[in-house]
Order: C-alpha cells, then sequence, then structure tokens
C-alpha cells in the first residue's frame, strides 16, 4: 500500500528554543488507522498541527500523497481534515453554520445534501439548529468530527478525539473513527490512552520528549515487547515452592493455591510443556490454567521508562 | 484563488454584524446624535461658518471619519482576535487558504461594516444638518479606501493583541486623540501657526481633509497629498501583514 503521508527529518523548535520536535521521520500508509502515542508534552499535538499547516516548523520535510505540504499546500490540505484536542467551536453560533463555514473554509462548494448526511451519521441532525453553547461536550466532540469532515478529507487527524468523554461516548467515537476508515478514510490518532490505540490502530508509533522512539504493528508491537503470565491454579496450597518448579521464578497468590510466571514471547527461554511436566512431577494437581498478555499500556511505560532512563544517562 | 474560502469567513463575519446589528448601528448613530447636539448646537452657536460652510455641515465629513477609523479597527480587530482567543483559528491555518485570501476575508468584512455604518451616519446627519456631496464618487472613494486602510490596521491589532485590552489601546491612545486632534471639527487655519505646523504630522489631518474636500471642495492640503497619505498608509499596513504571515510570528508559532 503506498504512503499517503511521509515526515522525513522534522524538526521544530519553539520561541523559548524548546525543542518541541526532532528529527521525526514517519510514513503512514492509506487506508490505516495509525496510534501516536506519548505522555503529555511529548510533542504528539505539535507533530500533527505541524502537518496540517497550524504551526511552522523549522526543517524536514513533509509530504502529503507525495506532495510537498509547504510549495503545494492548497492540493494537500484540501484532502486532509483536523479534530482538535480542546472543544475549539464557536459558542453563538448553529451547528449548521459552524459545519458549513468549515467546507467554506476548504474551498468547497456548498453542498447541503452531503452536510445533512454528515449531520445524521454524527447524529446531530436534530441539533442543527442549536447553538454550539447549547450542546454537551460529547456533542461538541462530534461538531468538531463533523468539521473536519465537512470537505470530506482522504486523511483525518484525530487529536486525542476522546479526552475527557465518558465510558459509553468513547465507545461511540471508536464506532465512528471505525466507520469512517471503513469508508476509505486514513487516520492518525494521538492518544494517552493505551486501550484506544489497543482497540482502534494497525500501526503505532510511541513519542517521547520530541522523538519518536518506536513504530511498529500493534499486534508485533505487543508480541515482541509484550510479557505473558501463565497462571495455574492448583488444587491443594502450596508451601513453598521447590523442586523442579524453583527454576522458573514462580510467585504465589495469596490463597497459596495460584502459582504465576511470567515470561517474554520472544525470547524461547520457558517451554511451557517442560513447565506442566514439572508441576506434576512435583505432585501439584492442576485445576486451571491461565495466561495474560502485557497490555500496550504496560509496553508504553517501559518504553517511555527506558526512554527516559537513557535521556538522563546522556 | 479560493474564492469559497474567502466568502466563508466574509460571510461568517457579516452573520456576526447582523446577529448583534442592534448594537453595531444603534451605538454610532446615538454618538452621532450627541456630537450634533454638543458641537453642532453648542459650540455651532459660536462658531457659525467655516470656510463658508455650516458649522454642522461642516463637521459631518470629521465624523464620518471619526467613526469609521473606530469602526475599522476595532472590527477587523476583534474579527481576527476572537478566533485566536478561542482558537477556532486552528481550522483557519488549516485551510488551504493564502494569507492574502485570510485577510481578504476579515478585512473585506469588517471594512463592509463600516461602510454600512459610515452610510448610515450619513443619513443620521441629514436629520440634523444640510450635507451636501459635491464629489459623491471621490466621496466613496475615499471612504472605501479608508475603510481598508484601518481594517487592515485592526487586522494588525488583532494579530498582536495578547487580550480583550490590547485591542483598545491603540485605537483609544492613538486613534481617537488623532482624529480629534486631525481637524475633525475644525480647520487648522483656525489654530496659531505653530500648531498647524504640528497638527500637519499628524495623518488623519490628511485624511479628513480629502473626505471634505470630497464634500464642500474646501480642505486644509492638497487632494493628491490626501490621497497619497491614505496610499502610503494602506501599502505599509499591507507590507507589516504580509512580513508578519510569511515569517508566522504570533499565529504559527
Amino acid at each position: 500500500m503506498k504512503n499517503i503521508l511521509e515526515i522525513n527529518n522534522v524538526t521544530k523548535f519553539y520561541k523559548n528554543s524548546v525543542k518541541a520536535l526532532e528529527n521525526v521521520n514517519l510514513n503512514i500508509k492509506e487506508g490505516e488507522i495509525f496510534a501516536l502515542l506519548g505522555p503529555n508534552g511529548a510533542g504528539k499535538s505539535t507533530l500533527i498541527n505541524s502537518i496540517c499547516g497550524i504551526v511552522n516548523f523549522n526543517t524536514g520535510t513533509i509530504k502529503i500523497n507525495n506532495m510537498d505540504i509547504v510549495k503545494n499546500y492548497r492540493t494537500t490540505r484540501k484532502i486532509t481534515g483536523i479534530v482538535p484536542q480542546e472543544l475549539n467551536l464557536e459558542s453563538f453560533e448553529t451547528v449548521w453554520n459552524n459545519v458549513n463555514y468549515s467546507r467554506g473554509l476548504f474551498g468547497k462548494k456548498p453542498d447541503h445534501n452531503y452536510i445533512e448526511k454528515l449531520l445524521k451519521q454524527l447524529s446531530l441532525w436534530d441539533k442543527k439548529d442549536n447553538k454550539i453553547k447549547e450542546l454537551s461536550g460529547g456533542m461538541k466532540r462530534r461538531v468538531l468530527i463533523a468539521k473536519a469532515l465537512s470537505h470530506q478529507p482522504k486523511l483525518l487527524f484525530l487529536d486525542e478525539p476522546t479526552a475527557s468523554v465518558d465510558v459509553e461516548l468513547r465507545k461511540d467515537m471508536w464506532d465512528v473513527v471505525k466507520k469512517l476508515n471503513k469508508d476509505g478514510v486514513t487516520i492518525i490518532l494521538t492518544t494517552h490512552y493505551i486501550e484506544e490505540a489497543e482497540e482502534l490502530s494497525d500501526r503505532v508509533a510511541v513519542i517521547n520528549d520530541g522523538k519518536i522512539i518506536l513504530v511498529d504493528e500493534k499486534d508485533k508491537l505487543i508480541k515482541k515487547l509484550g510479557e505473558k503470565t501463565i497462571k495455574i491454579e492448583l488444587f491443594e496450597s502450596v508451601k513453598k515452592i521447590n523442586g523442579n518448579l524453583s527454576k522458573y521464578n514462580f510467585t504465589l497468590d495469596q490463597t497459596n493455591k495460584i502459582i504465576s510466571h511470567t515470561y517474554n514471547l520472544n525470547s524461547n527461554t520457558t517451554d511451557i510443556t517442560e513447565l506442566l511436566n514439572d508441576v506434576k512431577k512435583d505432585g501439584y494437581k492442576i485445576k486451571d490454567i491461565n495466561t495474560e498478555q502485557s497490555s500496550l499500556e504496560e509496553i508504553f511505560i517501559k518504553l517511555i521508562q527506558e526512554n527516559n532512563n537513557e535521556l538522563v544517562r546522556n | 484563488m479560493n474564492w469559497y474560502g474567502i466568502k466563508a469567513i466574509y460571510i461568517h463575519e457579516m452573520e456576526r454584524f447582523r446577529r448583534t446589528l442592534f448594537q453595531s448601528l444603534a451605538s454610532p448613530i446615538i454618538t452621532t446624535s450627541l456630537y450634533f447636539v454638543v458641537f453642532g448646537s453648542a459650540i455651532g452657536s459660536r462658531i457659525t461658518e467655516i470656510d463658508g460652510i455650516n458649522y454642522g455641515s461642516y463637521i459631518v465629513p470629521g465624523m464620518i471619519m471619526l467613526t469609521i477609523l473606530t469602526q475599522s479597527i476595532s472590527n477587523a480587530s476583534f474579527a481576527f482576535y476572537f478566533p485566536r482567543f478561542t482558537n477556532t483559528i486552528y481550522e483557519i491555518l488549516a485551510a488551504p487558504l493564502s494569507s492574502f485570501e485570510i485577510v481578504v476575508g476579515f478585512v473585506g468584512a469588517a471594512a463592509s461594516k463600516s461602510l454600512i455604518i459610515g452610510c448610515v451616519i450619513i443619513l443620521t446627519a441629514n436629520f440634523f444638518v444640510d450635507v451636501r456631496i459635491d464629489h459623491p464618487l471621490l466621496m466613496m472613494f475615499f471612504l472605501i479606501l479608508t475603510s481598508i486602510t484601518f481594517a487592515l490596521f485592526g487586522f494588525i491589532i488583532g494579530m498582536y493583541a495578547e487580550g480583550f485590552e490590547g485591542l483598545q489601546i491603540i485605537p483609544i491612545l492613538i486613534i481617537t486623540p488623532l482624529v480629534f486632534l486631525g481637524g475633525s471639527f475644525y480647520s487648522i487655519n483656525m489654530l496659531p501657526e505653530f500648531w498647524q505646523k504640528i497638527s500637519l504630522l499628524n495623518p488623519v489631518l490628511y485624511l479628513i481633509s480629502g473626505f471634505r474636500y470630497s464634500f464642500y471642495e474646501v480642505s486644509d492640503v492638497s487632494l493628491l497629498t490626501s490621497t497619497l497619505t491614505i496610499l502610503t498608509i494602506l501599502i505599509g499596513c499591507i507590507i507589516f501583514i504580509t512580513y508578519t504571515f510569511s515569517k508566522g510570528y504570533r499565529i504559527k508559532d
């Protein structure tokens, strides 16, 4: 699949000489959902604001559909939409005017049928004549999405799309994002909700201190960096782990009936068959076996900690 | 050219004007009426004529200029500062609009509002005094050029203002005194020679003088000087805005 977005060696300094982005390189494939993860202040918003033309970057190049976003800004911006992190809306304008205004800004002829369809899709049609100030936070978030989609973009940036929204609405948003992607829109979302990236994305990048520290497919990342824990529930309680089991670093739970062993999926150091045989050899009867894989959140925290430690060392 | 984009900004801004039509028009009408009461009746009873023109009629171009200048500046500065304040400016910056097109949309709307208010003041003035316009085309030329120039100036204030207070500082501390001291309500020939020379340093004097010429064919300075002055301010504002946009200063930092 071809790249819809190519970022090469992009660096951005703010006025106070704070380096917000440092030699960022990233390619986004057409049709994918890409999650940009990072702690607050890592440079996620700066990166997407640079791509969308909201802030100027200092060095490097950004191409959308193989066109430079500075030289060909008219063409590239026409196919790009952005949903900002904050609920930036004009409170005294109606939903209808707000969305049509956005379409006009992007140089598109008025198309009331399309806007009607869009508002219906986002469950906003019955609110079209309401002023923004009369809407709930979730509705406002939907208006921002409607505004970003008003000019039918091919590449959509969602900056923390579910920040400070309740769980139910978050699920609704995820459905909207999945539907958009199914309709052919490439989506780049920034988030610090790992479950959001886990639920939605095909690929993930982790950004910290303005640098991309990792880019990979979500599933591969979990597999590559993820740890797995095998939990064996026994019929009888264990007083002390010894014998054949002592070589596995088992831990005991409070009931002394569940023994847990954590291993890395990639390391091949743990032979599960042998482990189970050793349990049997030591005379234990197995009641149940359960495995748990580390989430993206755990991987993310680990990566950030490693990166921060490296920064301190340097 | 992104015509739809320009139209979107223009209509969006004019819509704001429509929503607050009463406040937008009531304020200049009341102010103009008060000027006529204070200057026209109280002072006008002592100064009957200037350059052969009835005093009440003589001050009309100055009053229109005072309103046009302040309204153009406040409309344009507020129009551009407001999206900066609410952060809704992100979509203007992300849209396929050149800086020129953004300026045309905002300044066009601000200048249009000022022109409407200017026309309303001319109508209001007619209720108090006889208003004669000897050169209507020239009057419109000055009216439009002044509205655009000072809307550009207001746009600059909107780009640089740090808060709503910042929008008021230049109009209150600089523009209003310059208009009052620029011969709005008198001819500079009435001043002592020293103050006449000082007054010539005031660019607003040239605008009022040229504008008054279009009404009554009387002026303190030549028409050419007035025209060149307004064009110089216009070009200065355009250069300043172009430079600011090219650097992204205060907008795309």
